[in-house]
């Protein structure tokens, strides 16, 4: 992974003096609260119902063991002993005292971490598969790219005081895992038809108040363009997005308005000026990027010997068995498996990963993955290189920490934001419905019937888990002090991107789970054969899901 | 007389504000956009962008401007700062002056995008704010202060 020299280590350590200084002054009534609002926010701070959230950047998802262990230690002195996993792939402390905060940056640092732009209306932590590297199914790469990324973005300063926030995504594989359709720019490695490799630039995607998928703005660009031509993008955006309502201030409202082949004309404009200027990549530093990321030190295994030993084991082992089929996946090397750690066990905030359990994954890592660890969008984590003759001592460990809940996509996999119970912005609280649902839902054998599920719950519009993009999606809503959900079904954050259609009126919590079932059991009766959620539900609409569900009682 | 931070000094201002009135304002007065505009003699010449006003027409005229200033209502509208570094881009070389609701703590990003002067609404503690332009020593990206990217530059 990315290393820092002396100059990243700098900045980083400059703007934890400078943050500790606006803290003081702060504190000290120097600065007003409208003023020091985007100057915590751009070091991911916010004022939440009980207490400060701080949001840490985990660029594009990827940490290393010391690091894991920082934030354990960081969460038992600084706060409740847990942290949460953000679906931006961040990690989020839901108790630090705002006076502690510069001290927690400033042990962050050490660990060649930060908070930078985890919110507020700037570029935030750029995020990608959570494979990559790693996927059987990778073109290229994308890490270098992101990192060549994040190093741009941060602390910009022409673009630390946009309309509104704005995201970016890379994907380098052929299955979409990063939800770039749903990014204000998603970046896909593509080839052309000499087979060399570029990037594919969308724009104007994103999800909150209004969804929408974002548009192709260039086929295929040279790498070497990358940051001019997002310099391009961001300079028009930040220009003419609009200001003065922040619910259609983001740039999807902007290239709707324009038309995507106008917004088009304009960055190229901007492009003229910026295109083959000194932030044009150098193959050197493409080539110095990409060092960060090579191959660990794999070894040649015997991919038939080692399948067949795990064939044994699970033969022994059931439930081994069929924790390998639903939490590990292909390696692009024989013998080696990606194993996902599941941080949906019912009874648990989705996302949740306690002080304890960081620190066994960091030994974990250290042991079975040379010591990365990945957070992933849907609020789990990855071992990435794990040899496939360590995969039961590794289940052993998991099963007694709680981590190996076999659900990694099914129903149960629920991505969900923290909500109401925490989260100042939040219309309702998401937490309980989850917890609701994987009670319901216990029984293993349906869900693993109804095949890979994604369901994703938001406690307001702002959607930060996501729900429009579930195949299943629920949203708090408020109406007149109580707290409602609405449903929407079709969703789907793949290269096939579709935006979930509302069923119907919302419902009252406690009856979510019972709609949840009705939905589910129609969905059980029409599909034919082997046909996936969403398959039935692009086959035969949302009319039959929603007779089902505003049915009386039977 | 008010007073400003310019290439780091404490100094007096010298222009005079905008007249919005005055149908010709004098030499030494700082104009509107639609008051240059309508200047026969651009010699020599200060102009205020608002938010919303780019750049663009002052592009053909930029050598006879003395002073480009770009205020800032709000301090969260950062649409100031690509007009800035849009001006230095395209050749501009004289005064270039933030006024209005910024605060300190942008004072670092405001010099990276071609700002050398800095008319704070509140100019209380201009020598307090003098600390605030030193944040930063070294940066990832190309901006005016520094046009060459950390990459080029490593080490």
């Amino acid at each position: 992974m990315y290393v820092y020299d002396q100059h990243d280590q700098k900045i980083i350590d400059e703007r934890v003096a400078q943050f500790r200084d606006q803290t003081t002054r702060f504190l000290a009534g120097e600065i007003t609260d409208g003023e020091f609002l985007p100057l915590r926010l751009q070091n991911g701070l916010y004022l939440q119902r009980l207490a400060p959230m701080l949001r840490i950047a985990v660029p594009y998802g990827l940490m290393n063991s010391s690091q894991l262990r920082k934030l354990a230690d960081i969460s038992r002195t600084y706060d409740k002993g847990y942290v949460h996993i953000s679906t931006r792939q961040n990690v989020q402390l839901n108790w630090p005292l705002l006076e502690e905060v510069p001290d927690i940056l400033a042990e962050l640092s050490t660990v060649q971490m930060h908070a930078i732009q985890t919110s507020g209306n700037c570029i935030r932590n750029t995020t990608t598969d959570q494979f990559a590297g790693v996927a059987s199914d990778e073109l290229e790469d994308p890490r270098p790219y992101c990192e060549i990324i994040r190093q741009w973005s941060t602390l910009h300063p022409e673009f630390a005081f946009l309309p509104r926030k704005f995201k970016i995504a890379v994907c380098g594989s052929t299955q979409d895992r990063a939800a770039i359709h749903y990014h204000d720019i998603g970046i896909e490695l593509v080839a052309d038809d000499h087979g060399e490799i570029g990037l594919k630039i969308l724009v104007g995607g994103g999800l909150g108040r209004t969804p929408a998928i974002g548009s192709v703005i260039c086929e295929w660009l040279d790498k070497k363009h990358l940051l001019t031509y997002l310099e391009a993008v961001l300079r028009v955006y930040n220009q003419h997005g609009r200001r003065d309502n922040k619910y259609k201030a983001r740039i999807k409202i902007l290239v709707k308005a324009m038309g995507i082949d106008a917004f088009r004309e304009a960055v190229e404009q901007q492009w003229t000026a910026l295109k083959d200027g000194p932030s044009t990549l150098t193959e050197e530093e493409i080539i110095r990027a990409r060092s960060f990321f090579r191959d660990p030190s794999y070894l040649a295994l015997d991919n038939t010997l080692a399948m067949s030993e795990l064939e044994q084991d699970c033969t022994r082992d059931p439930i081994f068995a069929n924790w390998i089929k639903r939490n590990t996946q292909d390696h692009r090397l024989p013998g080696y498996r990606i194993v996902t750690l599941s941080l949906k066990a019912t009874g648990f905030a989705p996302g949740d990963i306690t002080a304890e359990q960081l620190e066994l994954l960091a030994d974990l890592s250290d042991l079975y993955s040379f010591g990365e660890i990945r957070s992933t969008h849907q609020q789990n984590m990855v071992l990435g290189d794990v040899q496939v003759s360590a995969l039961y001592a590794l289940w052993q460990r998991l099963q007694v920490a709680g981590l190996a809940t076999p659900n990694i996509g099914y129903l149960t996999d629920i991505i969900c934001c923290p909500g109401g119970d925490y989260c100042s912005l939040a219309n309702a609280k998401s937490l309980p419905i989850a917890e609701a649902i994987q009670t319901r839902f216990d029984d293993l054998d349906y869900i693993y019937d109804l095949g890979p599920l994604e369901l994703n719950i938001s406690g307001c519009m702002n959607a930060c888990g996501h729900h429009h993009v579930g195949q299943i999606g629920i949203l708090g809503v408020d109406k007149k002090g109580q707290e409602f959900y609405q449903i929407c079904l079709g969703g789907n954050q793949a290269k096939d991107a579709s935006i979930g259609k509302i069923l119907g009126p919302s419902f009252k919590q406690k009856d979510v789970p019972e709609v949840i079932d009705r939905i589910l059991s129609t969905y059980v009766t029409l599909r034919q054969e082997d046909e996936s959620f969403l398959d039935t539900y692009r086959r035969v609409g949302i009319h039959p899901f929603k007779e089902r569900a505003y049915a009386q009682a039977d | 007389m008010r007073r400003l931070i310019k290439h780091g000094n404490i100094i007096d201002d010298t222009w005079q504000p905008i007249d919005p009135d005055c149908s010709v304002p004098e030499h030494g007065q700082i104009c509107s956009l639609e008051q240059w505009q309508d200047l026969a003699d651009k010699e020599g010449s200060a102009v205020q962008l608002e938010p919303g006003q780019e750049p663009t027409p002052l592009f053909d005229a930029l050598e006879k401007i003395d002073l480009l200033v770009i205020n800032f209502p709000v301090f969260t509208d950062g649409r100031g700062f690509s007009y800035a570094r849009d001006a230095r881009e395209h050749g501009y070389q004289g005064e270039l002056r933030a006024s209005g609701h910024f605060i300190r703590d942008q004072l670092t990003y405001l010099q990276r995008c071609g700002f050398d002067a800095f008319q704070m609404a509140d100019d209380s503690d201009l020598n307090a704010a003098l600390t605030s332009l030193r944040d930063f020593t070294e940066h990832y990206q190309a901006a005016i202060d520094q046009p060459l990217p950390l990459f080029r530059r490593r080490s």
